[in-house]
């Protein structure tokens, strides 16, 4: 009998096509069709300057939107040879901690509503909100952010964000927790997701398998310690491991991993270097700004518009590498004189502004699914000429077909969403 | 609307019936889903509309809800859900992806979902915020409860 | 580094078959012959080299150059951690391949993709089928002088 599991399903991951040819109950084979959403990411961003393509980014991995700006700005940035000031490297490293805990609630949230556990859901989309909260306060966008941008981040932190930060991480704490005594020992859930779908090791670095699937298996790969970017060195964390490869063991490493990420995140509110005072103070409107220095630099400190809170001149270089040719220059001085106008005129202009050397580069950066990679081919000009995407989640995904075969219909459900599949990132 | 006193209240009142009790069915393609999850739970509920119990099948709901990008690919399955639903139906189209196509023009993307099949209330953003979503259930109540009412008794004018 | 002395003992075992090596921004790259491929890949995925995984298989088109397509495949290496990148050229009319999948399972996935999105064939590919575009859709999209917004709707649009 041949069953569809339709593009339009209820797993809330997102549209792929599961064909099953069933025997009873048994599954004999199975056909997994990807590519429904395909949205030609590859090839629009061959037509857009390199600082415009960063929106398009953000809506590859949407639940983890900041380590896929983080992974194709450090690619650049590897490609142009750009330091990053230290504050703006721990801001990332907690941005990016925040985007890791926020995938897992999501997927596990996910798996668990599946296997029937709805409060798990509703628990950890509570500690989520609490989550996105602290990076709207910061970015001004709950999810599709494009904060961390070519040379440091958009904007610093709020001056007490480290109230709403402490708040945000007990709330998960405590959320974790509960899901820890409500699914850990569940005998329900235990038979759904023990020694199911198993996948050995061996098997798992053939198919290309990183990150929390592949940890699972009790292979210690992980893009942070391995190649260590950012400041992840100067922190002290551990990578949980699994046994067997089965769904309860990807579960039980994503839980852990949301317990590393917080670790890491309370380390670097420790460490980060203090900036320099923000000055709150009054000022004057960009239009008069304008006006008033057609002749001098006008004395007073002019004001910015409330949506570009957090760059000013002051903190500006703490959190942006001062490198004119690929950094935008801070609006106070495009304001005021006619260097910075010229200078930000020039960086938005058609054929000027970010043009990186000819040749090739590949980086990566560990996402919340495994290695998070860019490849990039520039010639010159300011279009990227090829800009690919290593998925982690496509080869995860790829061997769906060798994990369901001979089981239950039901196991196909945890399995899938112990996977992680985020559709944006499949099929770019 | 034409019509006696009894008609027009009977119309009404299940008008009122029918806005409360919307059963809906989410076509979640991407990223927007994320924040139709957000708009489904505790914070910002869509419970307290009556809107809360998603019916995870065509035939059982009478409002879609397409969240995401639709492509090329994905547009045929799209209208045969459409036609699988049963009158009296509304669709919403949830994000910029879903009005027009958003920021993806290229060879892979539907340019709007009212490309395929008609809507009733667009939402913008990308993705919008969850009070945005709720700001649109209630408009789409509004719509529900003035317009003209099917019922099964009611003469067809051919 | 060792990573150069990786690219010295390759070019000095295979002096016919690496046309170049080079390593910009501290990217290890080889540029092989198409016949070589296999072979290569064979060799370095036993010991003592040991490039367990596949990380990413792509190709660029350029357009106006002949040969015109590359095709870019990047190893790593998990005991000694250390990545590496082949590139191979091809021509238009020969636009032919081995395939890797009898090496690395992933593979077949993303020798699908690039079918699908260039045109390159796949020798010895299982399965060798469209993946992300749908049946019906006529031409390679990531090519160079395939139109961005040429559309090929599967059902008739309203408006």
């Amino acid at each position: 009998m041949l069953l569809n599991m339709g593009p339009s399903h209820p797993a809330m991951h997102g549209t792929i096509r599961i064909m099953l040819e069933l025997d009873g109950e048994r599954i004999l084979n199975s056909e997994v069709e990807v590519g429904y959403l395909h949205r030609g990411f590859e090839k629009t961003c061959e037509q857009r300057t390199f600082f415009n393509l960063l929106p398009y980014t953000d809506r590859l991995n949407y639940v983890s939107p900041l380590i896929n700006n983080l992974a194709y700005v450090m690619t650049l940035e590897k490609m142009l040879g750009l330091e990053i000031p230290e504050r703006a490297q721990y801001i990332r490293v907690i941005m990016s901690e925040l985007s890791r805990i926020s995938d897992h609630l999501t997927c596990l949230a996910a798996m668990a509503m599946e296997c029937g556990a709805f409060t798990v859901f509703l628990y950890k989309m509570k500690a989520r909100e609490f989550i996105w909260d602290v990076i709207e306060y910061t970015t001004g966008a709950r999810m599709t952010t494009s904060y961390i941008r070519i040379g440091g981040v958009r904007a610093d932190f709020h001056p007490d964000y480290q109230e709403s930060l402490t708040k945000a991480i007990a709330e998960t704490r405590k959320v974790l927790q509960d899901v820890h005594g409500l699914l850990d020992k569940n005998k329900i859930f235990l038979n759904r997701t023990r020694d199911v779908a198993l996948m050995p090791a061996e098997e798992a670095l053939s198919w290309g398998w990183t990150g929390p699937c592949l940890r699972s298996t009790g292979v210690y790969y992980d893009v942070r310690k391995a190649h260590p970017y950012l400041v992840y060195d100067r922190l002290a964390f551990e990578v949980p491991l699994g046994e067997r490869g089965d769904n309860f063991d990807r579960y039980m490493v994503r839980m852990k991993e949301m317990e590393q990420s917080l670790r890491i995140i309370e380390q670097a509110m420790k460490k980060i270097p203090e900036t320099s005072h923000r000055v709150m103070s009054e000022g004057i409107e960009p239009v008069q700004a304008i006006k008033a220095s057609r002749r001098k630099k006008p004395k007073e400190r002019i004001e910015l518009s409330p949506n570009l809170e957090g760059s000013e001149k002051e903190v500006y270089k703490d959190i942006m590498n001062p490198d004119r040719r690929f950094v935008v220059p801070p609006k106070e001085d495009t304001y005021t004189s006619i260097e910075g106008l010229i200078n930000h005129f020039k960086f938005f202009m058609k054929g000027h502004g970010i043009r990186p050397p000819q040749g090739e580069v590949y980086f990566s950066v560990e996402g919340g699914n495994g290695e998070l990679g860019f490849y990039i081919v520039s010639d010159g000009t300011d279009n990227p000429y090829r800009l690919h995407l290593r998925a982690p989640c496509f080869h995860v995904v790829s061997a769906l077909e060798r994990l369901i075969k001979g089981r239950y219909v039901a196991d196909v459900i945890p399995t899938f969403g112990s996977m992680n599949m985020i559709g944006g990132e499949l099929d770019r | 609307m034409e019509g006696n006193f009894i008609t027009t209240k009977f119309n009404s009142i299940l008008g009122w019936a029918r806005k409360f009790s919307l059963f809906h069915y989410p076509f979640v393609t991407a990223c927007c889903g994320m924040e139709y999850m957000s708009a489904a739970c505790a914070h910002f509920d869509l419970d307290r509309f009556g809107a809360g119990w998603t019916r995870f099948s065509p035939r059982q709901s009478d409002m879609l809800l397409v969240v995401g990008t639709v492509t090329q690919k994905l547009a045929p399955v799209l209208k045969t859900v459409y036609d699988q639903m049963t009158e009296p139906k509304w669709v919403i189209a949830f994000g910029t992806c879903a009005v027009s196509g958003g920021i993806y023009d290229n060879y892979a993307v539907v340019q709007g979902i009212d490309c395929v099949i008609p809507v009733d209330v667009y939402i913008p953003g990308c993705p919008p915020r969850p009070e945005t979503v709720l700001d649109a259930l209630i408009k789409l109540q509004e719509k529900v409860q003035n317009q003209e009412q099917e019922w099964r008794w009611k003469r067809r004018k051919y | 580094m060792e990573e150069k002395k990786i690219l010295e003992e390759l070019a000095q075992r295979f002096p016919k078959s690496i046309k170049e090596t080079s390593s910009l921004f501290g990217d290890e790259t080889l540029v092989i012959e198409r016949d070589f491929l296999l072979e290569l890949a064979r060799f370095l995925k036993n010991k003592p080299y040991e490039y367990t995984m596949l990380l990413d298989l792509t190709c660029v088109d350029y357009l106006g150059q002949e040969p015109r397509f590359e095709m870019v495949y990047h190893l790593f290496s998990l005991p000694a951690n250390r990545r590496l990148r082949i590139k191979v050229r091809l021509k238009e009319n020969d636009l032919a391949i081995d395939s890797l999948t009898s090496l690395w399972k992933n593979a077949n996935w993303l020798e699908r993709e690039v079918f699908d999105l260039f045109g390159v064939h796949f020798r010895g590919h299982p399965d060798l089928k469209r993946i992300f575009m749908y049946d019906g859709f006529e031409g390679f999209p990531l090519r160079k002088d395939y139109p961005l917004r040429k559309r090929q709707p599967r059902i008739p649009l309203r408006k």
